[in-house]
């Protein structure tokens, strides 16, 4: 299974009472109420391992990492080199030389953008991306498109948030360098055919980049499997820490990349004459990294494979078509995004009532959805509509959640009428 | 929090059926507002004489807060002057982010708004209309952001 695996069947077996135990913001007050968490499309909640993994690092263990022979800068560097072979073994890279630690999704297509889309790119080349991708996979290409002189192209999408895969098929030419998608849409859910889109965009001599923000902390994902040359996701999706992100790279290309940023870590030797900079992938991690991080994040991984992570895209379907069949009742509501292929996230809109509105109402009730444009102002704009309301399940979300929804939505109905 | 406190009323009126909504033809000014964070817009057009607003009107697309506030704020300054319409806002202001604010009488309608200091989130949904106001009476069409 490479993508994201068509609906599996109910697992009996996941108790997401279990899992929520492990989480304890969840059992946090809101407003008086309990909290119904569902925003874990922006962020996900950190699960006790997560929690203690990153206290012990930084109460045992912290020093910097590559620089000294003392016994904590041996043990830190441990740690954090044993978390780039933990990330390695989750998305089945080849070597955890193809693992470079970054902040986020964000600054992984950056540098992307800036290593190699600079130094490969030039006037009459193009970029392609699609309708559906969020403001971190379009801004960065527009940069290097008016650094380099290269054309941004657009896949469409349909009015299910369906991208129009023939379209993009089209779109593909031998001047077509580099094709940037994301996995799964954030602003939709949809699930995006991505290793259909990798055969076809090698068939011309591009380069994959996939933006797996919101496909990791749902599916089994390989990158080999997959065929893409770059994969990028933020470990604050998948139940980790915040300001830490992996960007895989083949190392084929990486090699063959120059530096992004310069600085300590990232050099072999400095002189005033030449400087030769380090191997794969300290070539790329310029400056003290984030330590604790990385091993949260690691110890994240290990959380999801020990829930597993069918077992969590499974129960989520579930939460997602219980949600999606209930919303529709009540008065006024559209679901913007109805892609065969979901993963996670529930975008929708009630007659009447703005988003914003919507969004302050079910805080009242303790709801946490996300509303706005979701950092993908132009799906907005192709639907139309300023904003949506958007909820998103997670590991530790139950029917009672939905129910909580559900019914706060109805209060939303009342107030507006 | 209590949510007929934000949602009086008043406000679900004015956002149902907001007043001087449309673009006034001809105008002496106008101005837009944007609320990046939430998508809100607005544009408010004003016709002056001397100093005073003749007429005014806004069209927009926003949250319930941010249509009603620009709706009330069309009624309350009306045929007031330049030196009148800054004084209410800053009134308006404090009323929206100072917790011992108490509404005066001077405020009428606008008074409803005072239930949306409990929602900080929403202050600038508010507020946005407002800031266009006083870029427009400056004659800037330069776009406004509350940010
Ligand atoms: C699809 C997608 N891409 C990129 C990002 C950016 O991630 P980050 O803010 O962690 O860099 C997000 C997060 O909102 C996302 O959902």
């Amino acid at each position: 299974m490479s993508a994201i695996a068509p609906l599996p069947t109910p697992s009996i077996a996941y108790d997401a009472e279990r899992v929520r135990r492990d989480f304890p913001i969840l059992e946090r007050l809101v407003n008086g109420r309990p909290l119904v968490y569902l925003d874990s499309a922006a962020s996900g909640q950190r699960p006790l391992p997560v929690l203690r993994a990153v206290e012990h690092y930084e109460t045992h263990c912290h020093a910097n990492v590559h620089r000294g022979v003392h016994a904590l800068s041996q043990a830190a560097t441990e740690a954090f080199e044993g978390a780039r072979e933990r990330v390695r073994r989750f998305i089945n890279a080849g070597s955890s030389r193809e693992i470079v630690f970054v902040r986020g999704t964000t600054e992984a297509i950056n540098l992307v953008a800036q290593s190699f889309g600079r130094a490969r790119l030039g006037r009459g080349d193009e970029i392609l991306i699609t309708a559906l991708e969020h403001h971190a996979n379009i801004v960065p290409w527009q940069m290097l498109c008016e650094q380099t002189g290269s054309t941004l192209k657009v896949a469409p999408i349909d009015r299910r948030g369906e991208l129009e895969l023939d379209r993009l098929l089209e779109l593909l030419s031998p001047r077509t360098r580099l094709v940037a998608v994301a996995h799964v849409s954030n602003a939709l859910g949809t699930v995006l055919p991505v290793k259909r889109i990798a055969d076809a965009a090698h068939a011309v001599g591009a380069v994959v980049l996939i933006d797996g923000a919101q496909a990791i902390p749902h599916s089994r994902v390989d990158v080999r499997e997959l065929g893409c040359d770059f994969y990028a996701f933020s470990g604050h999706k998948l139940y980790g820490p915040t300001g830490i992100g992996v960007l895989y790279a083949r190392e084929e290309l990486l090699a063959a990349m120059p530096p992004w940023q310069g600085g300590g870590d990232m050099i072999r030797t400095v002189s005033f004459e030449k400087t030769t900079y380090n191997d794969l992938p300290w070539k790329f991690e310029a400056g003290t990294p984030n330590i604790s991080g990385a091993v949260g994040l690691a110890a994240a991984m290990d959380y999801i494979e020990s829930l597993g992570v069918e077992a969590i895209a499974a129960h989520e379907q579930r939460l997602l078509k219980l949600a999606s069949a209930e919303v529709t009742r009540i008065g006024g509501v559209e679901i913007i995004g109805t892609a065969a292929h979901k993963a996670s996230v529930l975008s929708f809109t009630m007659q009447g009532c703005h988003p914003h509105d919507l969004g302050t109402i079910l805080d009242a009730e303790g709801v946490a959805i996300r509303t706005g444009h979701h950092c993908a102002m132009p799906v907005m704009t192709f639907f139309d509509i300023p904003a949506t309301a958007r909820a998103s399940f997670g590991c530790y979300n139950t029917e009672e959640d939905v129910e909580a929804l559900i019914a706060a939505l109805g209060k939303a109905r009342e107030v507006f009428g | 929090m209590d949510l007929k406190e934000l949602y009086r009323d008043v406000i679900l009126d004015h956002n149902r059926q907001p007043r001087n909504f449309g673009p006034l033809v001809p105008s002496d000014a106008h101005a837009e507002g944007h609320n990046p964070l939430c998508g809100d817009r607005l544009t408010v057009w004003l016709r002056m004489s001397g100093d005073r607003i003749e007429d005014i009107r806004f069209e927009g697309k926003g949250c319930a807060i941010s249509t009603a506030s620009a709706s009330l704020m069309t009624e309350a300054v009306k045929g007031k002057d330049k030196a009148t319409v800054m004084a209410l806002y800053g009134t308006i202001h404090a009323l929206l982010t100072r917790q011992d604010a108490v509404p005066d009488a001077s405020l009428g309608k606008l008074a409803a708004l005072s239930g949306v200091r409990e929602f900080p989130a929403r202050v600038k949904c508010a507020s946005l209309c407002w800031h266009t106001l006083g870029a427009a009476l400056e004659r800037s069409a330069d776009p406004v952001t509350t940010e």
